[in-house]
């Protein structure tokens, strides 16, 4: 890093509770924001001896290099059944969850579902980003419709493949979770926003008020053909309409 | 206005961008310069501009900047 | 003191995991194992336990895969087609050297099969069901007290190795009733710490836990821990009990609930002047090949009794080679077979 400038004060840097490892994303893509906003969160409520994370298989598969608290590496789609034997094991852990939209939405739902309804006291994080990204670019539960993936080379058909999912909404209705809410991260005030969201599912479990998850509209500038400026666009443009930001349960 | 300053890692830089569209003042840009892993690095074109606002590194997905600012001394005391 | 309790086998198993410092038990309902979770509905809450009712097998492997990660004690059970379920998460937590116990009750199979009693699974349980190269204690009780006593030591085998241990039963063991004696129950709280578990990184460097390296050099290292400690299981855990071998012309090589009839048959058989004797493993892995060898040297013919197309069968006659004669008689199909066949096939093996 050059030298600071001088007569200044540095208002703004990695938060401690990150390691200095360098993220494995592509240019632009929203997984590293996500982390950094984790980061912040753990360290604001300074629970970084007692947080467990967990990484999901996915281009956040590495997530266990990014942070300096205790990690595991699961298998696709179990993260939310790791997360309650580790939580049940021991409640004094905080335990998060971090899953892209095939592990939480699709080989995972069940899990998924289960874990809200047993209002399991833990924090999913579950980014969405609509295409699968690790494996190549395939359709994803959240895929829009018309969306071009290589698996939906000519845009995804309703008729074959059904529509995106909303997951937040279905679970939204179930009677356990404490917090669902689903965010972006555009522009500065999404970011902002976000922030505040994915802080208060890490207090919510601090404070044992049961489960809390933050689905994030994340772009995938690789899978989408786009620049990242463009990705944050089709978020705030397409995406939006399709998957409401807000907050859909709020029990705390 | 407060003055601020932003310094970029040039080797976490990926040169996506975000900063450029997320700065409100036109502080950033590429610098043509690339880094070990080939990414044109961002950096400040127009520092005179620079307010501290960290929206540059609030959407920075390599956390590759960090910011600084003058304490206003309007505020202090 | 020990009590002596009148308690079927599922039961068995349950209780004497408890007594072992089972912190946390999750499984999805299947029969015929059913009160085995029933057992622990009853009492892992009342004494301040984690037990969850898994939305399937495939998640109840996972909350296991995640309690073992915090460091505890933690069982699951199911019966095979629930095990094939298990079979990814099984090979996460051997490659992530994560301990826990899972209880195959046995049934007929393939498919949905029926809930009658089987062996149809030694395949699955010694050989891997799960991808990569792993290997699992397996142990096979012959009885309700053994039962007990083999789930007891699964814990202790578990966390010395920090390997996954099965216990493989079956239907008419987990059926049927008799006395138990089980030991006083052991303190979680007086287990020795587990130093690599994901505890929380107070005043240390954080405890990663994962079955992953992208370098194939590296994961190449991974397997040869593995391999290491599947080596010193090798050397240091095989289990086996012979009975009337000492001067028998024919041995009945069997395991679990067939064993415990060769018993009979050996009662019947020696009233009938046939020299009959019993070799049991009690670890089908690692499999008795040393001491099944030495008894080969000394009979005419080991015949291998399983409720099966004949599975163990390949690693008697591996262990045996050319050294004696190695007929099989099987059932298939959750039959169980009664003493008098078992008598009539050692009678047409020993003439």
């Amino acid at each position: 890093m050059p030298a600071s400038p001088t007569g200044m004060t540095k208002v703004f840097s990695r938060p401690s509770s990150l390691t200095d490892a360098r993220f494995t994303y592509c240019p632009g893509c929203h997984h590293g924001i996500i982390t950094r906003i984790i980061g912040d969160a753990i360290d604001k409520l300074g629970i970084v001896e007692r947080t467990v994370g967990i990484a999901p298989v996915g281009c956040s598969v590495f997530a266990y290099l990014w942070y300096r608290c205790d990690a595991l590496q699961v298998a696709h789609g179990r993260a939310s059944a790791v997360a309650t034997g580790l939580k049940r094991a021991n409640p004094d852990l905080i335990v998060f969850s971090y899953q892209g939209d095939g592990d939480f939405a699709s080989i995972g739902a069940a899990e998924s579902i289960h874990a809200a309804n047993r209002g399991e006291n833990i924090t999913v994080i579950f980014v969405n980003n609509q295409v699968y990204g690790m494996t190549g670019g395939e359709m994803a539960p959240t895929t829009l419709v018309g969306q071009k993936t290589s698996t939906t080379p000519d845009g995804r058909d309703p008729r074959v493949s059904g529509y995106p999912i909303r997951f937040s909404e279905m679970l939204a209705q179930l009677e356990a979770p404490t917090y669902i809410t689903r965010q972006a991260l555009y522009d500065t005030r999404r970011i902002n926003d976000t922030t505040r969201a994915v802080e208060k599912a890490f207090r919510n479990q601090a404070e044992g008020a049961g489960y809390s998850l933050v689905e994030i509209l994340a772009t995938c500038p690789t899978n989408w053909r786009m620049s990242p400026s463009k990705a944050n666009r089709h978020v705030e443009e397409v995406v939006t309409r399709v998957f409401p930001l807000g907050d859909l349960v709020d029990r705390g | 206005m407060p003055k601020g300053a932003v310094r970029i890692d040039v080797e976490r830089c990926k040169g996506c961008g975000l900063c450029i569209s997320a700065c409100p003042h036109g502080v950033l840009a590429f610098s043509g310069t690339l880094n070990t892993s080939g990414y044109d690095v961002v950096r400040m074109e127009r520092p005179e501009a620079c307010v501290g606002c960290a929206f540059c590194a609030m959407t920075c997905p390599d956390i590759a900047v960090e910011v600084y600012r003058e304490k206003s001394p309007a505020k202090e005391g | 003191m020990e009590q002596r309790m009148l308690l079927r086998g599922n039961e068995v198993i349950a209780e004497a995991a408890i007594r072992a410092g089972c912190q946390c038990y999750f499984a999805y309902p299947i029969t015929p194992q059913a009160e085995l979770l029933e057992h622990m509905a009853r009492n892992m809450p009342r004494l301040g336990r984690a037990f969850v009712q898994a939305e399937s097998e495939v998640a109840a492997i996972s909350m296991v895969y995640g309690a073992a990660a915090a460091g505890v004690r933690v069982m699951t059970s199911s019966s095979s087609p629930g095990i094939s379920l298990k079979q990814e998460g099984i090979s996460y937590l051997a490659g992530s050297r994560l301990p826990a116990v899972i209880v195959n009750v046995v049934r007929g199979g393939p498919g949905l099969g029926n809930i009658a009693p089987s062996q149809c699974d030694y395949f699955q349980a010694t050989k891997g069901g799960g991808h990569g190269d792993y290997r699992m204690i397996v142990l096979g009780p012959s009885t309700v007290p053994e039962a007990g006593e083999l789930t007891m030591l699964a814990f202790d085998l578990a966390d010395r190795y920090r390997t996954p241990v099965m216990i493989l039963a079956d239907g008419l063991l987990g059926q049927m009733m008799e006395p138990v004696s089980l030991p006083e129950p052991v303190d979680p709280a007086s287990l020795p710490n587990k130093p690599w578990a994901t505890t929380g990184a107070a005043g240390r460097d954080p405890n990663i836990i994962l079955s992953f390296d992208l370098d194939p050099e590296k994961l190449k290292e991974m397997n040869q821990v593995l391999q290491e400690t599947y080596h010193r299981i090798t050397e240091n855990e095989v289990r086996c009990e012979e009975t009337e071998t000492e001067d028998a012309e024919i041995v009945i090589a069997a395991y679990g609930t067939i064993a415990r009839i060769a018993k009979s048959v050996i009662r019947m058989a020696r009233a009938d002047g046939i020299r009959l004797g019993l070799f049991r493993p009690i670890t089908l892995w690692p499999f008795p090949y040393d001491p099944l060898r030495a008894l080969a040297d000394r009979v005419e013919t080991v015949l291998t009794v399983e409720m099966s197309a004949g599975q163990m069968w390949e690693d008697v006659r591996l262990a045996i080679a050319e050294r004696a004669a190695t007929p099989f008689y099987g059932e298939m199909g959750g039959v169980v077979p009664t003493p008098r066949a078992i008598l009539n096939e050692v009678i047409k093996h020993a003439r």
